[in-house]
């Protein structure tokens, strides 16, 4: 690992998206997080990050609007959404609209990290 | 009348009820039952006995008059003919001492050829005589021996003198045979005064009647002003006996009256008094007799109107019996058909909370997921266990897991019951509660939720589960009516000592009249391809059996207001449980 991965986490959910970078820190990457949309936004304006895991519901700007901007700005940006309803409808609709994959809640941390380098082994292939 | 009415009418109750189904029918129907018998009975018999009594007294007057008119015509000629009978009488004494002079008659040889000539020609004359000026009879013919009898201190004598006729009552005369005596005064040559007398008896009189008694019930006879029997009665005395009854006087012409004799009888009596001499012509039948016709219809009049009672009492009965069955049957097979719907409705209701709540369910669960991890992680790398950041990874685990337990719990505590239950509630609570179901969508589209609750507000006994499945409705609807950054405001107050409203305001895409007037209707849905049309309409059905009411005010791009009015003791009688 010449660089460790940034990553920018984002979701409502302070305590998981806290626990979640601790845990992809302890595992050698270097985590960054965002509670909202429009900071998830700011945040991607200041600092180049490797790839994104994006929560879909939101209150504020939503997952899929915050993609959509992201994208417009930076469109190899791999993105990878977070669902947590029971379908898989928003996922598809994601994933239609540039996402590399979407991932249910609760989140594998181990399928996670499979899926973050895979993304990034594909980009970079 | 009224025992009777209650003999009938327990009667009929136990033709049509069978005893368990008087147990099972709860009061409802059997007041509608009753009502409607009543109201049926009221609406046939009424007319059905005035039109029976109206036709009854017609049909009494006519067939009186009708069986009187020949009898009281029978009793006029019969007086006409007795009068007649009186008159010629009179006529030949009269004639005789107008051809004859008094010297002629005087001689007892010719007025006894001329007495006989005349009980020839006539009959009934018993005997003949002259009474001169002084009263004493000086010729006289017949069968007793009466001549120079003085009668001038006589009554007759000078009534005949005075009046120039004189015809007496009946009198017992020597013979001890009733007769009847006449007098004609005239004026001799001299001008002194003379009188022709004569005495017949009564017999007569019998022979002019009895054709009048046609059949053996008809007493017929002769009465003197005086009450004095004239002729023989059957009923009421011999001759020169006193009749028991009064006959009304001063009036001419033939009478009818009905009324009870002495002895009880009910009679009819006509009479007809004559108008020259002083007799009155009676008449009488018993009125059994003589409304026998009348009788015999009234009865079968009777029967008949008793007949078409019973049969009337016994279809009301049947028919009434039957329409009150089909409807309960009807009000049975509804009220089925709406805890049906009640619980398709519900059923949908809980497949849409159950995808908000898998989302709200797998977020704690997220966190729980990475704090769990986390723990793994720290115990599988870091040598040194960090105590505090373990226990606050626990206590992390324990507040996901109450959350989760929550919505859990909400949930179920929607799904479990159907049946109304009544528990005494918080009108708030039950709010705040059910709004839980929906707090994370209210977050997610902003929406701004604001509170005016009366929180002094007096808990009510009502159901739970169907308060919360009415106000689940309204905010759901409300929901889907604002914008993302839409406004609702829940209130509660006290509207009197026994009512609570609540009130569900939104200020969403609000309602055209059109559309509020159907809102309750079932099916009515403005939700086009995803709403059952269901919602508003068992909205509605709850509140109604809570014993509540609902009122909607609308307008159009302003906003809805729902207003639930709930009582404080749910209604009494919940007769459909």
């Amino acid at each position: 690992m010449t660089d460790s991965i940034k990553v920018l986490l984002v979701d409502d959910e302070e305590e998981f998206v806290t626990t979640l970078a601790e845990r992809l820190e302890m595992r050698g990457f270097d985590p960054s997080i965002a509670t909202s949309g429009d900071q998830a936004l700011s945040m991607v304006q200041d600092k180049a990050f490797d790839l994104i895991v994006l929560d879909l519901m939101m209150p504020g700007i939503g997952g899929l609007e915050v993609m959509k901007q992201i994208k417009s700005a930076n469109p190899d940006m791999p993105i990878i959404l977070l669902t947590g309803q029971g379908s898989t409808k928003e996922g598809m609709e994601g994933m239609n609209q540039g996402a590399f994959d979407f991932l249910m809640k609760p989140l594998d941390i181990e399928e996670l990290i499979s899926q973050i380098h895979e993304a990034l082994g594909k980009t970079s292939a | 009348m009224a025992d009777k009415m209650k003999k009938w009418w327990d009667l009929c109750r136990q033709i049509f009820e069978r005893d368990e189904e008087k147990k099972e029918m709860p009061r409802r129907y059997r007041r509608l039952r009753r009502n409607i018998i009543f109201l049926m009975l009221a609406v046939t018999l009424i007319p059905l006995a005035i039109m029976a009594a109206t036709n009854a007294m017609q049909y009494q007057k006519n067939i009186k008059s009708e069986r009187i008119k020949p009898i009281r015509a029978i009793a006029g000629k019969a007086a006409h003919s007795f009068e007649l009978f009186l008159e010629e009488r009179l006529s030949a004494i009269h004639f005789i001492s107008s051809s004859y002079s008094y010297e002629i008659l005087s001689g007892q040889a010719t007025l006894h050829r001329i007495f006989r000539i005349l009980r020839e020609e006539y009959g009934g004359y018993v005997d003949l005589g002259i009474i001169n000026n002084d009263g004493t009879k000086i010729a006289y013919t017949g069968p007793y021996d009466l001549l120079n009898k003085n009668y001038s201190n006589q009554q007759w004598f000078n009534e005949a003198r005075v009046r120039g006729v004189y015809i007496s009552d009946v009198f017992m005369g020597y013979r001890d045979l009733p007769h009847i005596a006449m007098a004609v005064q005239n004026l001799n040559d001299q001008g002194e005064s003379w009188i022709l007398r004569a005495t017949m008896d009564t017999k007569k009189f019998e022979d002019l009647i009895s054709p009048m008694g046609m059949d053996p019930i008809t007493d017929a006879f002769i009465v003197n002003s005086k009450g004095v029997l004239q002729s023989d009665s059957r009923n009421y005395g011999k001759v020169l006996d006193q009749f028991p009854m009064e006959i009304p006087s001063g009036d001419s012409g033939t009478h009818v009256r009905e009324l009870t004799d002495p002895d009880g009888r009910e009679i009819v009596m006509v009479y007809s008094r004559l108008i020259k001499y002083d007799f009155t012509l009676v008449m009488i039948l018993p009125q059994a007799n003589v409304f026998q016709p009348w009788h015999t219809l009234k009865q079968e009049m009777s029967y008949m109107f008793v007949a078409s009672v019973i049969a009337i009492f016994l279809v009301i009965f049947g028919s009434t019996h039957l329409l009150v069955k089909r409807i309960r049957e009807a009000d049975e097979k509804r009220v089925i058909a709406f805890r049906e719907l009640e619980y398709t409705q519900k059923l949908s209701s809980i497949g849409r909370l159950a995808a908000g709540v898998a989302h709200e369910i797998n977020n704690p669960l997220a966190i729980i997921n990475e704090k769990a991890g986390l723990l793994k992680d720290l115990v599988d790398h870091d040598k040194h266990h960090d105590k505090e950041k373990l226990m606050r990874g626990v206590s992390q685990i324990l507040q996901s897991v109450d959350r989760c337990r929550n919505i859990t719990h909400r949930l179920l505590g929607f799904a479990r019951r159907i049946g109304v239950q009544y528990e005494l509630l918080d009108i708030n609570e039950v709010l705040r509660d059910t709004l839980g179901f929906l707090e994370k969508e209210a977050h997610h589209r902003n929406l701004n939720i604001e509170f005016k609750f009366d929180e002094q507000i007096p808990k009510i006994s009502s159901d739970r589960g169907q308060l919360q499945q009415v106000i689940l409705n309204m905010l759901t609807n409300a929901f889907a009516a604002v914008k993302d950054g839409g406004e609702i405001v829940l209130s509660t107050w006290k509207k009197d000592e026994q009512t609570v409203a609540l009130a569900i305001r939104d200020n969403g895409h609000g309602m055209t009249e059109e559309t509020m007037r159907q809102i309750f209707e079932p099916f009515f849905t403005t939700k086009k391809g995803y709403g059952t049309g269901l919602g508003l309409s068992i909205t509605y059905g709850i509140i109604k059996k809570l014993g509540g009411e609902i009122k909607v005010d609308s307008k159009i791009e302003q906003g809805t207001t729902f207003t639930i009015f709930l009582p404080k003791t749910p209604p009494g009688e919940m007769e459909d449980d």
